[in-house]
């Protein structure tokens, strides 16, 4: 073994290359307080290793990003924790670098003669924020994609050449390949290299001058090697172990949904040390015109006075203005960074931001699911498009929700967890990982008990002081009442029986807000005849329920319609005898003389589309169509758009078993 | 500064052993006298000979300092290890991935009536769905297959080389097959002229379906064997 290491040594020098590099003298001995650019450099080789086996696996494209690097997070063995440590150690850089330069400049490690070497931290610095700024578009979700807009949009205020330079970096005037070309360009080629580089100088110019020992020397000189080798070991441990409990806590890193130019995400933010800047830029003292100061000139002024901290810091008095001017920065941008959480979250406009991360989250867990089911033809986007439980609400709450409710709300609103009082229910969603805080139930929530469709607010509830489960729906909220029925479960066999029900008939859940309150349907059968029937009556006309409901032909339903076959069929005889529908309505056979709905195929999809394409069409309500606009004859929707409401209404999409992991 | 050999507390104390910690231990014991030299005009260089004045016994000063060697070389190699892990973890994928298969894996190719009666072969793309990473693409070529009648039966080979893969060429001059890479040479009936393949032309399994439709069993193979081994 020693004659090897000596033939090497002969031949390359290593011996007295590791000797000058363990054998630095350290005056007043191993200390703590300078394991942060170990540390730093450690996070730099990490990131290096964990981004060069990412790289294997991520492809630079607008509609491969989100599919490869939703690939890695939820389909390739290990990619979880591999992206896992590369996103929480650039979660960790940023107060690594804070307490490196805090060090340095509370020991005084930035006067002369180390100028130069303070100006490439602070470059460094600088090319660090820029790797996480690429990083964070580089997964084309929606959180990256609308954040970074934002970012090289103020580009554009750049004096002379802004819009050229937003240009160079988006790689023409639109986001697309050649943004995240570009990107990944920087992130993985140009500045890692420059890194490499300036650490290298950075390294080189530290051991010419020296360490700066923190004044009093108490202890004796130690080398580098094995005292503070050892402090700075434990040190990037201490990293190593935090980084890794947050990727097992969060199963890797977030991926949101896939990005869409078309559907806004207004809880997009930067990434948290960012933060202060985007709540800088919301002062009311940049507004308009006065932007380019909070975006560009102020930031730059300031950089500026860092690099000129180690002349000013050539007086005492200068020495302490720097460090000053460093904790005043620091305390406003902490408290930036609060206010821009505390807006968020509790802020008048945090109901958006909140429901937005919701409806984010929802989208993100079906496009993984789907791409995981289904496989992707094109783009995961697109998978998202033709998906009636993501489309079917969009379109419901847009051209629907004006006049139907979907279970009481726009089809878009979210159960949150069920609680017995808000601060369980506070308690239950701030468990929820993505809402970190105890104010995300917010009061322009509404609330309902489980056993009724009655709402009100979350506060109303809680100041009756009722006791009970009661859920929490995050929803818009309306204007006006409902004026037509409630489509949820739409023709199942619940759906029916309550229909045929007299009083719930004329209720607001289903014609209480329309003219056929007034109609024959009610005045003439349910409200005649119907309320005076005996139980045997009441039976068959149970079973005209079951036999109109198997009509949909509701994928839910089809193994109840297949084991009720008989009763379904006596309940087709009581529909056409008995209870005698037909008087009214058409059923199997072509009836010019009624005016009621076709009850052939009632509920199917065919039937539906058909419906919302033209209400007055004479097989529904060629006379008595109240307010319901023909969504087909006048374009306002595709026969594609209905089928994807209809699709949705009847739960006739893929449902994924288990929902894949993602926080 | 000529006390510089007593500062390392190293030199009498660590026993020898034949390991990377021993290697790196002896290092400063070997080059002290080269550092302090360099350091001698240095201010703070004067202050290393206070570290002789240890209370502790030199015995347990270089034990500890060995253990606290050990130590860093433990943590360093953990920590290193981690991204390492990861990465080699995920990039190992492929290995534990498991090709899922759909259906009986017959692919219709063409009709009867599309293969040349005279028994010329004739190259037909192979059409079917295909996994790739995160896309699964619907209807696009997957490989290529000869066709050929030989007393009425349809026989199928791949065009794939059995010795590297390359992409065997039919020469309608010669009327044989002929891997323009290494060129190996081979009969109407796959089986081996001359060159260096080590098999003959992997045969595909074919089915006639509802009288007129040719279906074929469509795999690859691994090369270089003298039998074909499906690639999974």
């Amino acid at each position: 073994m020693k004659t090897l290491i000596n033939w090497f040594d002969h031949r390359t020098g290593f011996r007295s290359l590791t000797k000058e590099v363990l054998l630095e003298n350290i005056p007043g001995g191993s200390r703590w307080r300078y394991v942060w650019g170990s540390t730093l450099t450690f996070a730099l080789f990490v990131q290096f290793i964990t981004g060069l086996f990412l790289w294997m696996g991520y492809s630079a494209s607008s509609g491969d990003a989100w599919e490869s690097v939703n690939y890695i997070q939820n389909e390739m063995t290990g990619g979880w924790l591999l992206r896992g440590i590369h996103h929480w150690m650039a979660q960790a850089m940023p107060i690594l670098l804070l307490l490196h330069l805090m060090q340095v400049l509370v020991d005084g490690a930035y006067k002369a003669p180390r100028e130069v070497n303070f100006w490439f931290g602070v470059i460094l610095l600088k090319l660090v924020l820029a790797l996480s700024l690429t990083g964070y578009l580089l997964p084309w979700d929606q959180k990256g994609y609308w954040a970074t807009k934002v970012a090289t949009n103020l580009a554009n205020l750049v004096p002379f050449i802004g819009p050229e330079i937003q240009k160079l970096v988006v790689g023409g005037t639109e986001y697309g390949h050649h943004t995240l070309t570009r990107f990944f360009a920087l992130h993985a080629g140009v500045l890692p290299a420059l890194i490499v580089l300036l650490v290298i100088g950075h390294i080189y110019l530290f051991r010419r001058h020296g360490i700066t020992p923190a004044e009093p020397i108490k202890k004796k000189d130690a080398f580098f090697w094995p005292d503070q080798v050892f402090k700075d070991a434990v040190a990037c441990l201490a990293v190593m172990a935090t980084v890794l409990f947050f990727v097992i806590w969060y199963h890797g890193a977030h991926l949101s949904s896939p990005a869409d130019p078309s559907e806004p995400f207004s809880a997009a933010r930067p990434d948290w040390y960012f933060l202060y800047l985007f709540q800088f830029l919301k002062l009311p003292a940049f507004a308009g015109d006065k932007e380019v100061w909070g975006a560009i000139y102020i930031p730059s002024m300031f950089v500026g006075l860092i690099c000129l901290m180690p002349f000013i810091g050539k007086w005492k008095v200068g020495h302490f203005f720097n460090v000053g001017v460093m904790f005043a920065f620091l305390g406003g941008a902490g408290a930036l960074t609060y206010l821009a959480k505390h807006e968020d979250v509790a802020g008048p406009n945090s109901a958006i931001y909140l429901k937005a991360l919701l409806d984010n989250e929802r989208d993100a867990r079906r496009a993984i699911e789907l791409a995981r089911h289904e496989g992707i033809e094109s783009t995961a986007l697109n998978l998202l498009k033709t998906d009636p439980k993501t489309q079917g609400p969009k379109l419901f709450a847009q051209h629907c929700a004006s006049c139907h409710r979907y279970d009481g709300h726009d089809g878009l609103a979210h159960s949150l967890p069920d609680a017995k009082s808000l601060d369980e229910l506070k308690q239950r969603t701030s468990s929820l990982n993505r809402f970190a805080s105890s104010n995300s139930v917010h009061p322009d929530w509404s609330a309902r008990f489980k056993d009724s469709n009655d709402w009100q607010t979350v506060e109303a509830i809680i100041a009756a002081n009722r006791e009970g489960t009661f859920e929490v729906i995050a929803g818009n909220q309306f204007k006006e009442a409902p004026s037509a029925p409630d489509l949820k479960g739409f023709a199942s066999r619940q759906w029916i029986m309550d229909l045929l029900r007299p009083e719930i008939y004329i209720s607001k859940r289903f014609f209480g807000g329309t003219i056929h309150k007034d109609g024959d349907m009610y005045r003439r059968f349910l409200n005649r005849k119907v309320t005076k029937y005996d139980e045997e009556e009441k039976e068959m006309l149970k079973l005209v329920a079951l036999a109109l409901s198997a009509e949909a032909k509701l994928p839910l339903q089809a193994d109840l319609d297949k084991a009720d076959a008989e009763l379904i069929q006596q309940g087709v005889d009581h529909l056409i005898d008995d209870i005698s529908c037909i008087n009214c309505h058409t059923f199997q056979e072509p009836d010019p003389d009624v005016e009621g709905p076709d009850l052939t195929g009632y509920g199917s999809r065919q039937w539906i589309i058909e419906f919302v394409k033209n209400p007055e069409h004479e097989k529904f309500y060629p006379e008595s169509n109240d307010r319901m606009p023909s969504f087909g004859k006048k374009n306002i929707l595709t026969e594609k758009e209905i089928g994807l409401i209809a699709d949705w209404i009847r739960d006739d999409y893929y449902k994924a078993p288990n929902s894949p992991i993602t926080h | 500064m000529d006390n510089n050999e007593d500062i390392n507390p190293d030199s009498s104390a660590v026993p020898e052993q034949d390991s990377v910690v021993e290697a790196i231990s002896n290092i400063d014991s070997d080059i002290v006298q080269e550092v302090s030299d360099e350091n001698a005009t240095s201010p703070v260089a004067c202050r290393l000979s206070e570290v002789e004045t240890s209370t502790e016994s030199e015995e347990d000063f270089g034990e500890r300092r060995g253990f606290v060697k050990f130590l860093c070389i433990v943590i360093g190699g953990i920590v290193s290890a981690v991204p390492f892990g990861a990465g080699i973890w995920a990039y190992l994928n492929p290995l534990t991935r498991e090709k899922e298969g759909s259906g009986d894996g017959f692919v219709k190719i063409t009709t009867l009536d599309a293969i040349p009666a005279d028994g010329t072969p004739t190259k037909f793309s192979v059409i079917s769905d295909k996994e790739d990473a995160w896309n699964k693409f619907k209807n696009i070529s997957v490989g290529a297959i000869y066709l050929r009648k030989e007393d009425g039966k349809v026989k199928a080979l791949h065009t794939v080389c059995p010795h590297l893969g390359c992409f065997i060429d039919y020469r309608s001059i010669k009327n044989d097959f002929f891997c323009p890479c290494h060129n190996s040479n081979f009969k109407l009936d796959g089986s081996i002229v001359s060159g260096v393949s080590p098999r003959p032309m992997d045969p595909l399994k074919i089915e006639i379906r509802n009288k007129v439709e040719v279906w074929v069993k469509f795999q690859n193979f691994q090369p270089g064997h003298d039998h074909p081994i499906p690639l999974s």
